[in-house]
C-alpha cells in the first residue's frame, strides 16, 4: 500500500460576512453600532444566495473535512459554486490558513493557477524567470539548472532578453506556463475555475497534469468539466456547503451530483422561485431538458450524433408566443440560435393552464468538442419576452469520429463541415 | 484512501503541517532563510525596475538628496535662517536629508506590502516577510549609495577649511543603521497589516511620515529648541539616532548612550509588536484584503 502524501484532519474554513467588504474604518464602526442597537448588520447583502451553511454572520466555506490522499492519486474534486473547493485548494496552498484543524503533507506543492503571478513587466524574460522560480519556491541554482528547457519549453529564445511587458500574450502566457511546469512538484493543485488563459493553454494544463499523473505524483484537480475529470482522476471529492457528501470511484461521484445538483445535466426544473428568469410571465418554461435521438436523457452527446431539446411550457394567458434557442460556448461565445418562427413557421397559441411540451431536434451536432449552454426564450408576436432563461441546460459535446474516417479531428476548431475532397491526377 | 490507521500517520515524517494559528513569536526565519534568493531578486528587481524608462537612471539616487538638500537650504537655511550648530548649511541639511530618507522610505514601503501585493500573495505561498525585508535590503543599498555622495561633499567642505569632522562615535554608525530599520520595519508591517482592515491608514501613512520629520531635528538642530519642548522632541525615537548621526559625522549635534538605549528599547517593542500583529495578519489576510 502506498503511503499518505496529503493528511487533512477535521479541517474547517470560517469567513466572517461583513467583515469581508467593509475595508473602511467607518463601515466597521457602521456595523458596531448596529450590532450595539440589536439591528441586522447593514452591510449585509440582501439574498447572499447560500447553500444553508450559513451561521448567523459565519459562513463556513468548509466543515469538518477529513481526506487522505495517497502517493499518486489523481483526485477530482467537484460541487457546486461555493461549496468550498477553491478554499480547500488554498488552504493546502498557504494563501490562507484554516480556522480549525489541520493539513499535514510530504513534499513541495504547486499549483497551476498561480502562472505568470509576480513577473514584473519591466523586466526582461530571464530576470522574470528567476524571480517568478524564486517566487514558486526554486532556488537560484535549481532554475539555474532548468533555464534551458524553460526557455525551450516557452519558445521565447530569442526574446529572451526583451522586457515582458514587450511579449505578446501568448509568449507571456507561455513562458508563465513554463516556469510553473519546471517545478516539479510532488503534489499539484489545479484548479481549473481560475486557470487563466484560452483553451489551448487549459488543454495544456490538462496534459501537463496527465504526465505529472503518470509519473507517480500526486494530483487535486477542481474542474466543473465532468468529461475531464472522468478522464483523469481514479477518485473524486464531491463538496457542497463546506462538507464532504462523498469520495468514491469517479462514475460514481459524477452520476451521483448531477442527480444531485442538475448542474451540467441535461435536465432542469425551472419552477424553482431562484431560477433566474426576465419577461412578461404570461407562460413559463416548467422543465427542460436534454435527450438523444432515441429519447434517452443525456448531458453529453457525441460529436456527429444528435440531440433533443424538450421544454415544457405552462401558460398564464391567452398568448402567442415563437420559442427560441441560444447556443453559447462555455466562455459565452453564441454560436447560433434557432427560432420556430423562423426554422419551422410556428408559434404556440396558448391559452391559459395550457401546457404543451415542445421538441426541437438538432439532428447532428457538428461543432467541436466542449461544453455548451442553452438559452431558452418566448417571445410573442411583437418580439416582446414572454419569459428568457439564460443558461438553462448546459451539455458537452465529447470527441468522437465525426467523419467516420476513425481520425479524430485535429486542431482546434470551432465547427466541423461535411466537406468531400477529390482529386484528379494530371 | 481512508484506510491509513491513526497511528500510522503519527510515525511518518510530514514535511508540511498546516495550522490555523502558528505560534506567534514563530518568525519561520529559517524558512526565510530558504527563500533568500527570492529575497535577493526582490532587490534586484527593485533596482532594475525603478529607474527603467528613464534618461537619468541611476543618477537619480544622487540627485533625489542634492534636490532635497538645495531646497531645505534655501528655505529652512536661506529664507527662514534656523540656525545649524555652526556647520555648513548645505552638509547640515544633506545629513539631515540622507539619514531620515533610510527610514521614511523603509516605512513608507513597507507598509504597502500586503495592499500591493495582494494578488501575488493571493495566488502562492512564500514567507511574507521576504517582501518587507527585501525592501530594507534595497534601501540599504540607496543609503550606502547616497551616504558616499555625503562623504564626497563633506572631504569638500573639509578642504575648504570648515569645521565638520568625524569622530570615533562614527563606529556606532551600524547600531544607528540597526535602529532605522528596525523602527521603519516596525512602524511599517503595523501599519501594513491595520491598512488590510482599514484602507483610510494609507492616507495618514504619508502625512504622518512628514509630520514625524518635523518633529525629529532634521531641519533644525535640538539645540535650538527652547528647554520646556526638549523633552518632547526627546520622546521621538528618530531624534536620538538623527542627531547621533550628525554629531558622529560632522561633529555637532549631540550624542547620548542614555538616549540612544532609550531608541534601542522603543525599536524593540515596536519591532516585537509589529511581528506579532504582523503574524497574525499574514495568516488569513487574503479573507480581508
Amino acid at each position: 500500500m502506498s503511503q499518505t502524501v496529503i493528511s487533512v484532519e477535521n479541517l474547517s474554513k470560517s469567513y466572517r460576512l461583513g467583515q469581508i467588504g467593509t475595508g473602511t474604518l467607518t463601515n466597521d464602526l457602521r456595523v458596531w453600532w448596529a450590532k450595539l442597537r440589536g439591528q441586522p448588520n447593514p452591510l449585509l447583502k440582501i439574498g447572499q444566495a447560500d447553500h444553508g451553511n450559513r451561521d448567523g454572520e459565519t459562513l463556513w466555506a468548509l466543515k469538518d473535512i477529513n481526506l487522505q490522499v495517497e502517493q499518486g492519486e489523481v483526485l477530482g474534486i467537484i460541487g457546486r459554486n461555493g461549496a468550498g473547493k477553491s478554499t480547500l485548494l488554498k488552504i493546502l496552498s498557504r494563501v490562507t490558513a484554516p480556522t480549525s484543524g489541520l493539513v499535514k503533507v510530504k513534499g513541495r506543492i504547486a499549483s497551476l493557477l498561480e502562472v505568470g503571478t509576480g513577473f514584473h513587466p519591466e523586466l526582461t524574460g530571464r530576470e522574470n524567470i528567476y524571480l517568478n522560480g524564486a517566487i514558486l519556491g526554486m532556488t537560484r541554482a535549481e532554475v539555474s539548472r532548468k533555464f534551458d528547457e524553460i526557455v525551450a519549453f516557452a519558445e521565447i529564445e530569442q526574446f529572451i532578453d526583451t522586457p515582458v511587458k514587450r511579449f505578446s500574450s501568448g509568449m507571456y502566457v507561455r513562458l508563465a506556463f513554463a516556469v510553473a511546469a519546471h517545478l516539479e512538484p510532488e503534489i499539484l493543485l489545479v484548479d481549473e475555475v481560475l486557470a487563466v488563459g484560452d483553451a489551448g493553454f487549459q488543454q495544456k494544463c490538462l496534459g501537463k497534469m496527465n504526465e505529472v499523473a503518470k509519473l507517480g505524483r500526486t494530483v487535486l484537480f477542481v474542474s466543473h468539466q465532468m468529461a475531464a475529470i472522468e478522464n483523469l482522476c481514479n477518485h473524486v471529492m464531491l463538496l457542497d456547503g463546506g462538507r464532504i457528501i462523498t469520495i468514491s470511484k469517479t462514475a460514481d461521484v459524477i452520476s451521483q451530483y448531477l442527480r444531485l445538483f442538475n448542474t451540467g445535466a441535461g435536465k432542469i426544473d425551472l419552477t424553482a422561485d431562484d431560477v433566474e428568469r426576465k419577461g412578461t410571465g404570461e407562460a413559463k418554461f416548467q422543465k427542460a431538458e436534454i435527450l438523444t435521438l432515441a429519447g434517452e436523457m443525456t448531458s453529453s452527446v457525441q460529436a456527429g450524433t444528435g440531440l433533443v431539446v424538450r421544454m415544457e411550457i405552462l401558460s398564464h394567458a391567452q398568448v402567442n408566443a415563437e420559442i427560441g434557442v441560444g447556443m453559447f460556448s462555455s466562455g459565452g461565445l453564441r454560436l447560433t440560435g434557432f427560432n420556430s418562427r423562423d426554422l419551422n413557421n410556428f408559434a404556440l397559441d396558448l391559452l391559459p393552464g395550457q401546457r404543451v411540451v415542445v421538441e426541437c431536434k438538432i439532428p447532428k451536432m457538428n461543432i467541436a468538442p466542449g461544453a455548451y449552454r442553452l438559452n431558452l426564450r418566448m417571445m410573442n408576436l411583437h418580439r416582446q419576452v414572454i419569459d428568457s432563461i439564460d443558461q438553462a441546460l448546459s451539455f458537452e459535446v465529447v470527441p468522437a469520429n465525426y467523419f467516420g474516417t476513425g481520425r479524430m479531428p485535429r486542431g482546434n476548431n470551432l465547427i466541423f463541415l461535411d466537406v468531400d475532397w477529390h482529386y484528379q491526377s494530371q | 484512501m481512508q484506510t491509513t490507521k491513526k497511528t500510522e500517520l503519527e510515525d511518518q515524517n510530514w514535511s508540511l503541517v498546516i495550522r490555523p494559528q502558528r505560534n506567534l513569536f514563530d518568525l519561520r526565519l529559517g524558512e526565510l532563510w530558504h527563500y533568500r534568493d527570492l529575497v535577493g531578486l526582490f532587490v534586484r528587481r527593485d533596482f532594475v525596475s525603478i529607474y527603467k524608462q528613464t534618461i537619468l537612471g541611476p543618477l537619480w539616487y544622487l540627485i533625489q538628496p542634492l534636490l532635497t538638500t538645495v531646497m531645505f537650504t534655501v528655505v529652512f537655511g536661506k529664507i527662514a535662517n534656523l540656525p545649524t550648530d555652526g556647520l555648513p548649511q548645505f552638509l547640515f541639511y544633506m545629513s539631515g536629508t540622507v539619514i531620515w530618507t533610510y527610514f521614511a522610505e523603509c516605512l513608507n514601503k513597507t507598509s504597502v506590502t500586503f495592499v500591493q501585493n495582494a494578488q501575488l500573495f493571493g495566488k502562492v505561498y512564500f514567507p511574507r516577510l521576504a517582501v518587507p525585508v527585501s525592501i530594507l535590503i534595497s534601501n540599504l543599498i540607496t543609503f550606502i549609495i547616497q551616504f558616499g555622495f555625503l562623504l564626497m561633499f563633506m572631504v569638500y567642505f573639509m578642504l575648504r577649511g570648515s569645521s565638520a569632522r568625524p569622530n570615533l562615535w562614527i563606529l556606532l554608525l551600524p547600531l544607528l543603521i540597526l535602529l532605522m530599520a528596525g523602527l521603519g520595519l516596525g512602524f511599517g508591517i503595523i501599519i501594513s497589516s491595520l491598512t488590510t482592515k482599514y484602507r483610510d491608514l494609507r492616507f495618514l501613512v504619508t502625512f504622518g511620515v512628514q509630520l514625524l520629520m518635523y518633529a525629529t531635528p532634521v531641519i533644525y538642530p535640538i539645540s535650538s529648541i527652547p528647554a520646556r519642548f526638549r523633552p518632547l522632541i526627546l520622546a521621538n525615537p528618530m531624534t536620538p539616532i538623527v542627531e547621533g548621526f550628525r554629531y558622529a559625522l560632522l561633529g555637532a549635534g549631540t550624542i547620548n548612550p542614555v538616549y540612544l538605549l532609550y531608541s534601542l528599547g522603543f525599536m524593540l517593542l515596536v519591532l516585537l509588536s509589529g511581528v506579532l500583529i504582523f503574524n497574525r495578519v499574514e495568516a488569513t489576510f487574503m479573507d480581508t484584503v
